[in-house]
């Protein structure tokens, strides 16, 4: 890829506006959608030997969370997005 | 409560933590810095009545808590990333006290300065596509058929209808799997690295449709509107699909040195 200029990253985590006009993709402009937010600290992220929470890394954090996330399936539904319908065309 | 926790947000180089005084940080309070090796911790005091392991492991599993640590996490990352590139701690990475993060610091040193390197000037952008609706959508057209001819009779005729509606179901699995392909294949030439999600679940998105792509792309900064183009226009060209793109992102899927997200 091209390497282009060396410019500090603009960090907004809202999204840009496609430049033409398509009924997609859907983008979130407004709050982060919570299953996006976890696929990114609980999968990504840094793991170094913390002193404290070493153990609970073994344990696998992603499937810890999972569990809350399954249970509380509804609540986090509600919360997520209102990307259910955007009727498609 | 009496912090002997020290939560880590992320690693970078230096940071000004004038722009991120008014944020709180997971535990209520301000962020403050670590600097060990020529790098910066930027670290959080946490109590370990709500930090410590045992607490951990049972807020891990509470959703509200977990929501709400995770915004405030990603909120001073995203706030530190704005002044240059970082790279983030997984969620809940606790240590004991100032020193042992110095010396975490000192020895993987080399690692974190090398994934900064890969780091700065990129961003990170999400894209996830659903197949959208086509297998509902076959199934209501051929019951529509059948429906309109009354007495065209018999068994036979509705195992035939099934079995051709099951054949166009499986078709246009197949075709939705080769167009993520296609699409992860294309939006990776915008990419200095990529990398692929679990699919999220149903229940989790809320979306009906089956998510066949849940991928990550660290991008140049600069070339943000030129991935989002590209998006659109493969959005256009895949109309069974539905695509989402999110971002910029922090690094958060790009923070190891294998491009796999993990140091140790």
């Amino acid at each position: 890829m091209s390497s282009q200029h060396e410019e500090e990253p603009v960090l907004v985590p809202t999204s840009v506006t496609p430049p033409r006009q398509s009924r997609r993709p859907a983008i979130h402009t407004e709050r982060i959608a919570l299953v996006d937010l976890l696929d990114r600290v609980l999968a990504g992220g840094v793991v170094v030997s913390g002193e404290v929470t070493l153990a609970i890394a073994d344990v696998d954090m992603v499937r810890v969370s999972l569990r809350a996330l399954v249970t509380s399936a509804s609540a986090l539904t509600r919360g997520a997005n209102d990307g259910e319908e955007v009727p498609g065309r | 409560m009496e912090p002997n926790g020290i939560w880590v947000y992320a690693i970078t180089e230096r940071v000004d933590l004038t722009p991120v005084a008014q944020i709180r940080g997971v535990g209520g309070r301000q962020v403050r810095t670590v600097a060990a090796a020529g790098l910066t911790a930027v670290v959080e005091d946490v109590g370990l009545a709500e930090f410590g392991e045992e607490a951990l492991r049972r807020n891990l599993e509470d959703l509200n808590w977990l929501e709400a640590t995770a915004r405030a996490h990603h909120e001073v990352i995203d706030a530190v990333a704005q002044q240059g590139p970082l790279v983030p701690m997984r969620l809940a990475t606790v240590y004991s006290g100032d020193a042992p993060i110095a010396t975490m610091l000192t020895e993987r040193g080399a690692d974190f300065r090398s994934a900064l390197r890969r780091i700065r000037g990129r961003v990170e952008w999400g894209v996830k596509a659903y197949a959208d609706r086509q297998p509902e959508a076959s199934g209501d057209s051929a019951v529509t058929a059948g429906a309109s001819r009354p007495g065209s009779g018999a068994g036979a005729a509705y195992l035939q209808r099934r079995r051709n509606q099951l054949t166009a179901q499986k078709n246009a699995r197949r075709e939705t799997l080769a167009s993520a392909d296609i699409i992860h294949a294309e939006l990776s030439r915008y990419a200095a690295e990529t990398r692929v999600h679990t699919p999220q679940a149903p229940q989790l998105t809320g979306i009906k449709a089956p998510m066949i792509l849940n991928a990550a792309y660290l991008l140049d900064s600069a070339r943000g509107e030129d991935f989002a183009a590209a998006v659109a226009a493969l959005a256009d060209q895949h109309p069974g699909l539905r695509l989402e793109l999110t971002g910029p992102w922090p690094p958060y899927s790009f923070a190891g040195t294998g491009g796999e997200g993990g140091l140790t």
